[in-house]
């Protein structure tokens, strides 16, 4: 916890800093070219930018803290929390679908490859899944795109208006990201399966099904459920791509955009945002894990180290 | 002398591995009673678990091939269905381990991993519960009632072996198979768990297949015993017969090695060499390459069975009686 | 004599391994494309030619013209050099600063090791795609910048297991000679460390080169790498999206063509994973 708050600081430190660490002066960027020095400078008096970095940084977290006061978008010139506001929905709604989707596909066919290992079906997956690693995002995107709303037109291209607009998007991302999930849930079974304590619920007399369900997946599913856990930041970050092609304004989108036209708060605002999901979602794990496996619930009660 | 439980006859196991098969269990005839401590003693890689595991049909998996029969009060095991497999296990044998960590499973408490073999036989929850801490009370559990609601890594290994212990009594099963149960233990806890094996023994006339390379633990404990060395049995007997008696050089080098108060140089004897992975099966003495009193014969021929009594018999070249 | 047989050992188990074999002849095909690409492609990559613009492929436009009537099959082929280009300029930026921070770290420990960890939790804090999105702002646009901001994402990955393999070959018996010696500690690290860390850094660098190329491709594509006129496979799809009911072979080429150089690095990484680290895990 205490790291984490650490963590979100430092990474708070370091996105204020970036307006600083830009070439040039951050008046430069509000304000017109032909503007004279003096009026420029009158200008970073009035925005502050000629008190010390620590008060301003003091000033700019403070205003995040209490009022979700992110700063004023320079393209939009509105606040950037307005801005954010009505996009993190969308990208929450994208990731958490595809999410979803990812697990409800990837755990059942990691666990039969590792059951029916060297079978048909798992050397089909085997090979599945290593090209599907090469494939990047954008690619499955526009292939989707050309199959489904080009010749088969039953799925709109880009916008955002209801649930089949999500549909592509939702799928791309999934396909993206599933090969992973799909190798881990294998790799963890198989690695269970060869337990001792699997050969003891057998041998107590349990059937097959049941040492599966009670013993292998329950036991494997604590890792996998970590590293799905682990995964939603870069869920998100594959959301950029996403977002971009099937036009869908989200917090991906509004960063690109706010990129390319150097539209710092905004920048800022998002960049922050997602480190915090992401510190949020490691130690969401961490609570997880706990809660899954005994021996970690254990140590974390004795004063966790590391 | 009681009724005969199990029989092994004929057990060929052979491990596909690169370059051919591996012969794990060679020619393996035994028999277990009703409520007899039956110990298989052999060095590591002799192939006892092999055995064991196969008697549970729990080498699935390991490209293993099997052939021969195991019989189980008549019922040739080998011909069982998944199904009746399952039906056997825990509920008419039980097994426990060498090492009771791994044994169990880290996520379930000690006493809901129990409660659930008691389960299988449609006890009703709460009663089974109560079952459970019964059971932890017959094996002398310490704090029997708390330690029901422990996860495994909680308790000490003589525990953890205690809880393996419970859990594969809970079913009340005819033959218990022991694999190593004391090695990962120190010798106090050993003594203990062994008392426990004893008691179980006289109160509930389980017949055990205890399975160890260690031989004094055998003399405390055992009825009969059958030596194994790459695969063979290479002599069976009772506890007395063995260890007044020896026949095969193996049995007798074993013998040597094991540290005695009586001997005037309290060293420790070893026999040099190590189990050989036998790749190929050709008439031999597999023991040859170690054997003190090999001939060329041994490498050539497989020694016939020979009979010193009713209930003792070794495989090997050496006449009975013949000095060495 | 003991080290040629060793050589000749891990190339008889380099010539075994199905995956790297595969792997190996598609990086050697992707190399010579690269190295011969003015000869394989029949038009210049930037001639344009107005009177067949969108046309589909043909025996004289096997992959297509795009927009602007460029032959799609120059260009992707030409797109093979810049791919290249940035699989070893990532790779080599990592490996330095990695490996760099990685031996100081594991060798002197202390102090020094301590801030590099958590420089390392403040590098995962952020995805790496957003990381190098902020880096770009930072730096600007640009197919070389976007490299060194995916290489100033990737490198804390190699340090971090640079750093294990350093500590615990610190102790060890010869460099503990060496130390007796009195060689500096400069040469302790790099002579003496670093060429038993070498096998595993062939695995790491391998492992990473298909994500460097993923990512790197995915910055053009979101239009912050290579700049028109660049045959960037990147540029290219993101390009072909905005035609691809008109003309799908904008996307589908430049694609496949990632797909496969993609593939080869994974195979390739794959083998010689097995081959020189069988203890390592994917990851």
């Amino acid at each position: 916890m205490a790291m984490g708050i650490l963590l979100i600081f430092s990474v708070s430190v370091l996105v204020f800093g970036l307006l600083y660490m830009m070439p040039g002066n951050p008046v430069d960027m509000v304000v017109d070219r032909k503007v004279s020095a003096e009026k420029k400078e009158e200008i970073a008096h009035e925005m502050g930018y000629d008190r010390p970095m620590a008060e301003q940084y003091l000033d700019w977290a403070k205003g995040i803290l209490l009022e979700q006061d992110f700063g004023t978008s320079t393209r939009y010139k509105v606040p950037v929390w307005e801005l954010m506001k009505e996009r993190i929905p969308r990208s929450l709604n994208l990731c958490g679908w595809a999410l979803f989707l990812e697990i409800l596909i990837a755990l059942p066919i990691g666990l039969l490859c590792a059951i029916k290992k060297d079978s048909l079906f798992d050397r089909l997956t085997v090979n599945f899944t290593l090209v599907l690693t090469a494939v990047p995002a954008f690619w499955m995107a526009a292939l989707l795109i050309l199959v489904f709303s080009v010749w088969l037109g039953i799925l709109p291209i880009s916008g955002y208006k209801g649930m089949e607009y999500y549909v592509l998007p939702v799928f791309s991302l999934v396909a993206s990201s599933i090969a992973g999930t799909i190798r881990l849930t294998k790799a963890e079974v198989l690695e269970v399966l060869n337990e001792r304590y699997v050969t003891t619920a057998y041998a107590k007399g349990l059937s097959s099904r049941a040492v599966m369900w009670k013993h292998v997946l329950r036991n494997a599913l604590i890792i996998v459920t970590v590293q799905v856990f682990m995964s939603i930041p870069w869920l998100i970050s594959g959301a950029v791509v996403t977002e971009k092609i099937f036009g869908i304004p989200g917090m991906g989108n509004l960063l690109l955009n706010s990129i390319i036209v150097q539209d710092f708060p905004v920048v800022q605002g998002v960049l922050l945002i997602i480190a915090i999901l992401t510190v949020i979602c490691n130690l969401l794990s961490d609570l997880v894990i706990g809660i899954l496996d005994p021996r970690i619930r254990i140590s974390m009660d004795g004063g966790r180290g590391e | 002398m009681n009724e005969e439980l199990l029989k092994l006859e004929d057990l060929n196991i052979d491990y596909k591995v690169k370059g051919g098969a591996l012969s794990a269990v060679h020619n393996v005839n035994l028999s277990i009673h009703q409520g007899e401590i039956f110990a298989v003693v052999g060095e590591s890689g002799c192939g006892k678990t092999t055995v064991a595991h196969s008697i549970m049909n729990l080498l699935a998996g390991n490209n293993a091939r099997i052939e021969g029969r195991i019989l189980f009060e008549g019922k040739d095991l080998r011909t069982c269905s998944q199904k009746e497999m399952e039906q056997i296990r825990g509920q008419k044998i039980g097994m426990i381990f060498q090492n009771p960590l791994d044994s169990l499973n880290p996520v379930y408490t000690t006493g809901k991993q129990v409660q659930e073999a008691i389960m299988l036989d449609h006890v009703e929850k709460g009663a089974a519960w109560e079952k459970v801490i019964r059971l932890f009370q017959d094996v002398r559990m310490p704090d029997a009632k708390e330690r029901v609601n422990s996860y495994p890594h909680e308790l000490s290994g003589g525990m953890r072996q205690r809880v393996m212990i419970a859990m594969m009594l809970s079913r009340n099963p005819k033959l218990l198979i022991a694999d190593e149960p004391t090695t990962a233990l120190d010798v106090t806890i050993e003594a203990q768990i062994l008392e426990i094996l004893q008691e179980l023994k006289k109160q509930r006339n389980t017949a055990i297949m205890l399975i160890t390379h260690n031989f004094g633990l055998v003399a405390e404990v055992a009825d009969r015993i059958a030596v194994m060395y790459a695969g063979e049995v290479i002599e069976t007997g009772t506890v007395y017969e063995i260890f007044e008696n020896p026949m095969h050089p193996y049995t007798r080098l074993l013998m040597q090695a094991l540290p005695r108060k009586t001997k005037r140089e309290g060293r420790l004897q070893t026999i040099e060499g190590a189990v050989p992975r036998i790749l190929e099966k050709k008439p031999e003495c597999r023991f040859a390459n170690r054997c003190p009193y090999a001939t060329e014969r041994c490498s050539r021929e497989e020694p016939a069975t020979i009979r010193a009594s009713e209930t003792h018999a070794y495989r090997c070249f050496l006449d009975k009686g013949q000095e060495v | 004599m003991r080290r040629d047989s060793k050589w000749r050992e891990t190339l008889r188990a380099c010539l075994k391994n199905k995956n790297f074999m595969i792997g190996f002849l598609i990086l050697v095909s992707i190399i010579l494309i690269a190295i011969f690409a003015e000869q394989i492609g029949p038009y210049e990559y930037t001639a344009q030619n107005p009177s067949v613009k969108m046309s589909a492929p043909s025996a004289e436009h096997w992959f297509g013209t795009d927009e602007l009537g460029r032959d799609v099959f120059s260009r992707t082929v030409m797109g093979t050099r810049i791919t290249l280009w940035v699989a070893f300029l990532g790779a080599t930026l990592a490996l330095v600063i990695g490996v760099s921070v990685g031996v100081v770290c594991g060798y002197f420990g202390g102090w020094v090791d301590r801030i590099f960890s958590f420089l390392t939790d403040l590098t995962w804090c952020i995805p790496g795609t957003i990381l190098a999105l902020a880096v770009v702002t930072l730096i600007g646009k640009g197919l070389t910048n976007s490299v060194i901001a995916i290489s100033l994402v990737s490198w804390a990955t190699y340090a971090r297991s640079v750093r294990a393999k350093t500590m615990s070959l610190r102790t060890m018996a010869f460099v503990e000679t060496g130390r007796a010696f009195g060689e500096s500690s400069f040469s302790l690290m790099f002579r003496y460390i670093l060429p038993n860390i070498v096998p595993s850094l062939i695995v790491m660098v391998s492992m990473s080169l298909p994500s460097t190329v993923m990512s790197t491709t995915t910055l053009s594509f979101l239009g912050l790498g290579s700049q028109a006129p660049s045959p960037d496979w990147g540029l290219a799809l993101s390009n072909g999206i905005a035609y691809i009911g008109r003309a799908p072979w904008l996307s589908v080429f430049p694609g496949l063509a990632l797909v496969y150089t993609v593939l080869g690095f994974n195979l390739l990484g794959d083998g010689l994973r097995d081959i020189l680290d069988p203890h390592m895990k994917s990851m």
